[in-house]
């Protein structure tokens, strides 16, 4: 089951692309969790450059943007240096998928997770969330205006 | 092959336009002058155009992304200042065809030989004005779901199957015959 809206959102800490460690009870601002199913795929490279560009617009409502796929570091680190993105991928590697499964968007058919985002408000709850088609690139619309909507 | 996204800001009398305003069908693409495919994509709209004449107004919003494409924000900003001087379609079409090269001194020498008058451009770079439309239209490309380089709003809608000629081609009959 999909972590529904409302639902307190588990904690976790995941290395990022350069192999410095991400706690989410860190924050104490809204956080958009961007799930993608995985590196170099042509919706998420889309995806990921969108939310990349959009940041600041994120940024200046005071919210953090944090990507998350089962790739590992290495692989993060190399495509986050090739698209030049702007904020960092978590790695949920080992056990693999552990934060997907904890956020019910693990998918066991294929060992990827979904395409799903989560805003999580600074209270730790989740504030809005939508899984998407896994071919569909989802845009950055409907976590701005959530990200509105708390700010 | 359309989403649930819509267009969040409506089409009005400061986009740059083609065709008719009455037409029936809106095309409005979101874009990035060093998006390669962009660049694939325009004369694919200028043939849309020929074919469906006036039956479709055409807008074009810039959707620089910068990560990606560090030139792309000084090209849609001299694309904004060339329509300044009326010439935003020419510079356009520059632009997707010069895409190697759009390094500063390059897009002076493009509007140099638009006839424009490029000291009037620096201007109207400086004042700020083309880089706030930018930043408008970017982030308008962000609430309406704008999802990569480009994006297609038809009648509103994000269209999210191919650009292609002959696919987008049929699609924009269905939609015109309703």
């Amino acid at each position: 089951m999909v972590l529904d809206i409302g639902a307190r959102s588990p904690d976790f800490t995941l290395i990022d692309q350069t192999g410095s460690q991400v706690t989410l009870a860190d924050f104490n601002e809204p956080v958009v969790l961007i799930f993608y199913p995985a590196d170099w795929s042509p919706v998420c490279s889309d995806e990921l450059s969108v939310f990349s560009a959009a940041h600041r617009l994120f940024q200046d409502r005071g919210a953090r943007l944090l990507g998350v796929s089962v790739d590992g570091m290495w692989c993060h680190q190399a495509f986050h240096a090739q698209r030049n993105l702007s904020f960092p991928l978590l790695a949920d590697f080992e056990p693999k998928g552990a934060v997907a499964r904890s956020f019910g968007v693990y998918r066991e058919s294929d060992g990827i997770t979904e395409r799903a985002i989560f805003v999580i408000d600074a209270t730790k709850h989740v504030a809005w969330r939508e899984v998407f088609p896994i071919g569909e690139n989802p845009g950055a619309d409907g976590a701005l205006r959530e990200v509105e909507a708390l700010s | 092959m359309s989403s649930g996204a819509t267009l969040a800001i409506p089409v009005g009398p400061k986009d740059h336009a083609r065709g008719s305003a009455d037409a029936p069908l809106t095309l409005v693409e979101y874009g990035d002058y060093q998006c390669p495919y962009c660049a694939e994509a325009n004369p694919i709209v200028e043939l849309l155009l020929e074919k469906f004449g006036d039956a479709v107004l055409f807008v074009f919003r810039n959707f620089p992304l910068v990560d990606v494409h560090e030139h792309a924000e000084a090209a849609a900003e001299i694309a904004e200042a060339a329509g300044l001087q009326g010439k935003f379609w020419e510079m356009h079409d520059v632009l997707f065809e010069n895409q190697k090269d759009l390094r500063e001194s390059a897009l002076l020498h493009y509007a140099q030989n638009l006839g424009l008058d490029t000291s009037q451009i620096q201007n109207d770079l400086a004042t700020g004005q083309p880089r706030g439309r930018v930043e408008a239209d970017f982030e308008g490309a962000i609430r309406s779901g704008a999802n990569g380089t480009p994006t297609f709003f038809v009648n509103g809608t994000r269209y999210d199957g191919s650009w292609q000629l002959e696919m987008f081609e049929t699609y924009i009959s269905k939609v015109l015959k309703g």
